[in-house]
């Protein structure tokens, strides 16, 4: 559709435009100049040439989608997915920025690691912002130079994967956060309470002689971290929350306005414990697949606000890894490419939550999260990040032609209402279907 | 991901009702002293990734008695040690030419992965907490032999079900045969969610009410271990749930006694009880063999 991709200047036309940072919910053109918005404007308004037009009638025009939670496996996991193959996947689900978690090997936890991703060598696709270590190789002992990662460009801390159990250091590290201002992203999970645990406990977990995990071990931890953060004035950013009770303590502290936020990843919300039925290693993550009842709760933190922002926790493993024993198997689910799918067919479509809403989620909802300014809007002199996307268009994703290095996808042959048309970047398009 | 080849046996609970059946007529046609040759040929791998006395020996046996050719490959002294993956084991076995693995694995679902990825029948020897089929249904066959039929008995299930493959077989195959079962134990051992696995499954944390009345009284085994591990004491779980001649004269006067082995007496029963009249524990035992030939007969296709 675009006649030059390469260009200084492109014009969006025709399209509908929600920006939810602007309450931007109508049919607009959109001017991008020298990598920035410049212009947006009522249909047929906006003056002089540019040196591409890009057709957008029947297609929603939204800021560029941010996701919160990815792992791009590099440095150390190439064989499972690189900066270059994981943006791609992100630049086809829609996503015009990622922020990739530190929990590679080694853990970047160091300014040198951090620089080395953001090198242009690594061919990214979309803007990567790093994610770094909160403590020395995520050991959960000694905490890292939060001040010097965040100036090397890494726009929060975390030890995703393993949780900050130690009370003091997590203290700590909220205390730092509330002087510098950074986020600190935690991964809840009583890991004492889930050794051995490779799904949540239920019904599911006891038919297939499974070892389960209760909701407490999450909600437990996250309950602690809100009273640190109340305590503190920290910025605590709660990762992929899966358990319903985890996210009454999240709206509780935010009624309490503690500066608590919270993700929810698309296969938490649609899927249950019970999808694993036989031992389908594809439905192995963690925090693991709760029961309906979690499911619907999220659903409604959704609708209600609760919910800062849809992350995918994108999390690449290769074939032979997930043909395991399910005890074995790693955790973890491609997620780039469904995610505005599965988004938009069970939040939009079947619950009715508003697609200006579910745009939030993905835009200035998560811009919010890590203080990524200048993205989620396509407010005048913001980056010119943007997505388009068909929301009636229905399709079917394959999992085999993935841009990802790793097709662990539980949704492979899933049909999708809603479809990512085209990923722009700084201006330029860098994925069009 | 394939479906399983035909055959395969993974669990009971997959299994229809009228195959359970088939597998039990079949069984009582099968002397391991006649000459059978139904697998005359046939190679048969016994995958051992655990220490097994009755569930190995009774499928080596069962699989030589109907004239297979049997190879036994276990953790130790093979490339399993050297880190070889379960499914590459398994490509590995079918290469060489086996007509049926039979698995037995500290995991659960192992059978299922690698039924998934063959071209030849899997049968589940127990994995992990999963299932014990083979158990299940020569306790069925067990059963048959003292009581007209399942429809009907009650049942109690006393001991570590948690942790035990062989309750949940059981448990499957005695409800699909109309049977109602009274589960007991510490609700560490007897959760509450053991009664969502199949319908007519009710708990108690009372001995007596498990037994009074019952037409089968089944013990599990009760490991020392698992109890510390759960801070539970010994003593406790004896004066609670040990299984006395007073406690089984609660059941009903030709109540039977089984227990799939290995027994550990004075833990889940006095000492003695294994060898009291009412007791079938080694006669579960014997049973296992013809029931595992009619197993092997229906994987190679020989059911007939």
């Amino acid at each position: 559709m675009a006649e030059k991709s390469k260009s200084n200047s492109l014009l969006i036309k025709g399209g509908h435009i929600i920006d939810p940072a602007q309450k931007f919910d109508a049919p607009m053109d959109v001017l991008l100049r020298d990598g920035r918005v410049a212009e947006v404007a009522e249909p047929g308004k906006i003056r002089g040439g540019a040196d591409a037009k890009f057709d957008a009638r029947g297609l929603i025009v939204a800021p560029g989608f941010i996701d919160l939670h990815v792992h791009l496996r590099e440095p150390g996991q190439s064989y499972k997915e690189t900066v270059e193959t994981g943006t791609a996947a992100a630049a086809a689900g829609g996503f015009t920025s990622v922020c990739c978690m530190p929990n590679t090997n080694p853990v970047i936890d160091s300014v040198e690691w951090v620089t080395w991703l953001l090198h242009p060598d690594r061919g990214a696709v979309v803007n990567v912002f790093p994610v770094a270590a909160a403590t020395l190789a995520s050991r959960g002992a000694t905490l890292t130079d939060f001040r010097a990662l965040h100036r090397a460009g890494a726009v929060a801390v975390t030890d995703d994967g393993k949780p900050v159990l130690d009370d003091k250091v997590m203290r700590d590290a909220l205390r730092l956060s509330s002087d510098l201002n950074i986020t600190i992203v935690q991964h809840a999970e009583d890991t004492r309470a889930t050794e051995g645990c490779p799904m949540h406990e239920g019904p599911t977990s006891f038919r297939l002689g499974l070892r389960g995990s209760k909701a407490s071990a999450e909600a437990d931890v996250v309950d602690r971290d809100v009273q640190l953060a109340q305590a503190s004035g920290g910025r605590l950013h709660v990762a992929h929350l899966s358990a319903a009770d985890s996210l009454t303590a999240v709206r509780r502290a935010k009624r309490a306005k503690a500066r608590v936020t919270c993700e929810v990843t698309p296969h938490h919300f649609t899927l249950t414990d019970a999808d694993i039925r036989d031992y389908d290693t594809r439905y192995k993550m963690n925090p693991p697949l709760r029961s309906a009842a979690d499911a619907e709760a999220l659903i409604a933190g959704i609708a209600d606000g609760t919910v800062d922002a849809i992350a995918t926790d994108h999390a690449p493993h290769a074939a032979y890894e997930k043909n395991q024993e399910f005890d074995r198997a790693p955790f973890g689910i491609t997620g780039s490419e469904t995610a505005l799918g599965l988004a938009i067919t069970k939040l939009h479509k079947e619950r009715g939550i508003p697609l200006s809403r579910i745009v939030e989620l993905f835009t200035s909802g998560a811009a919010r999260v890590f203080d990524l300014h200048g993205r989620g809007t396509l407010a005048k002199g913001a980056h010119a990040d943007v997505t388009i996307f068909d929301p009636k268009k229905r399709w079917t994703y394959e999992a085999a032609k993935s841009l990802s290095k790793s097709h662990n996808s539980p949704f492979d042959g899933w049909s999708f209402t809603g479809k990512v048309m085209a990923t722009i970047v700084s201006g330029r398009i860098v994925y069009e279907v | 991901m394939k479906t399983p080849a035909r055959g395969s046996l993974l669990s009971i609970e997959h299994l229809p009702t009228r195959e359970i059946d088939a597998l039990l007529k079949l069984a009582r046609g099968m002397k391991p002293a006649g000459p059978r040759p139904l697998l005359r040929g046939k190679r048969v791998a016994l995958l051992f990734y655990e220490t097994s006395t009755r569930t190995r020996a009774s499928f080596e046996v069962a699989a030589k008695s109907l004239g297979a050719i049997t190879t036994l490959i276990q953790t130790s002294g093979s490339s399993i040690e050297k880190g070889e993956s379960l499914l590459d084991t398994g490509f590995t076995l079918a290469a060489i030419g086996a007509d049926v693995i039979i698995l037995r694995h500290p995991n659960s679902g192992a059978p299922n992965l690698l039924a998934q990825h063959l071209d030849i029948p899997v049968i589940n020897a127990g994995d992990g907490m999963h299932e014990h089929p083979s158990q299940a249904l020569l306790d069925a066959y067990t059963i048959l032999r003292h009581k007209k039929k399942i429809d009907g008995l009650q049942v109690a299930i006393i001991g570590d079900i948690f942790h035990s493959r062989v309750a949940r077989s059981n448990i499957h195959l005695l409800s699909k045969l109309g049977a109602k079962m009274t589960l007991c134990g510490p609700p560490e051992l007897a959760p509450e969610l053991a009664t969502t696995l199949a319908p007519r499954v009710q708990i108690t944390r009372h001995v007596e009410d498990a037994v009074r009345g019952a037409d089968v009284v089944m013990l599990l085994r009760v490991q020392k271990e698992r109890l510390a591990g759960l801070k539970l004491h010994a003593f406790d779980y004896i004066a609670r749930y040990q299984m006395t001649p007073a406690r089984l004269k609660l059941a009903k006067r030709d109540a039977i006694l089984m227990h799939p082995g290995p027994a550990i007496r004075g833990m889940e029963l006095e000492g003695d009880l294994a060898d009291a009249p009412q007791s079938v524990i080694r006669e579960e035992v014997q049973n296992g063999v013809p029931v595992r030939m009619a197993i092997l007969a229906r994987a190679v296709g020989k059911a007939r």
